[in-house]
């Protein structure tokens, strides 16, 4: 199934905001599904935003989620000022987690979160600058092979 | 099987959504880290914790569960209700631990 059109959209994340952790990831589904994007597919882009929103609101001061939906895929960008990570390669490893106990507090910082993201990715890229901020980009194929019942 | 089924059987508080109880139940999961239940539960599963924060809305919402199930008789912040009854998503409470709760629903499910 392909979409009717191409769209997107880009919206402002604000760090610390734990109260509204999903608020972006669930309006977002809405659009997608109200739009005819397949569920297993809108469950999967919801996933990744969700993910990086709790990012953005765990370790950034501000940052800004984008999504665009192509003919075969959609493509998720979060791009945030905050502290930014300095060893990739550890932050990616399931369980590697530098989350204090504010963020432990409300559930987050089991150190899985970048994990989910490249779990439920077909394409995920990730780019950081310590002091500066963090940028991850995710592809999902709408006729993606990954198939994840939830 | 639907969610009042199993409020009905192990005398579950109901704490709001009450219209949203016909729910079916498809599976269930358990667990109290977020990002562990994001990855491996699926929708239509109930889902039991020890989590009380409106953070559970977010990721039972995101999940599409059918409800969510604490335990140890922990009440829900008056957020977390908030919360959840503004995404039509029932939360209940039980005074047992997670273990007799989750061997209790697995029962329920695979002997009728």
């Amino acid at each position: 199934m392909k979409s009717e059109s191409e769209f997107g959209g880009s919206v402002s994340v604000v760090g610390h905001g734990f109260e509204h952790a999903g608020r972006v990831s669930n309006d977002i589904k809405k659009t997608l599904l109200a739009k005819g994007i397949p569920e297993g597919i809108v469950r999967r882009v919801s996933v990744v935003i969700f993910e990086v929103e709790v990012n953005i609101i765990s370790y950034a001061e501000t940052g800004i989620i984008k999504y665009q939906v192509l003919p075969d895929s959609i493509i998720i960008e979060a791009t945030d000022q905050g502290q930014g990570i300095a060893d990739i390669e550890l932050a990616q490893q399931e369980g590697y987690s530098t989350a204090d106990d504010k963020i432990r507090e409300m559930g987050f910082g089991a150190g899985m979160g970048l994990s989910n993201i490249k779990k439920f990715s077909d394409v995920f890229e990730i780019k950081s600058d310590v002091g500066k901020g963090t940028y991850v980009r995710s592809v999902i194929n709408i006729d993606g092979k990954k198939d994840h019942r939830g | 099987m639907n969610l009042d089924f199993f409020v009905e059987k192990l005398e579950l508080q109901c704490k709001c959504c009450w219209e949203n109880l016909r729910r079916e139940v498809a599976g269930g999961y358990v667990g109290d880290l977020l990002s562990d239940v994001i990855a491996n539960s699926n929708s239509g599963d109930i889902w039991v914790t020890r989590q009380v924060h409106q953070n559970i809305v977010a990721v039972a919402t995101l999940k599409e569960h059918a409800g969510i199930i604490i335990i140890q008789g922990v009440q829900p912040e008056k957020e977390t209700i908030e919360k959840a009854a503004k995404e039509g998503m029932p939360i209940m409470v039980s005074s047992l631990p997670a273990f007799e709760m989750v061997g209790k629903i697995y029962n329920l499910m695979h002997s009728t």
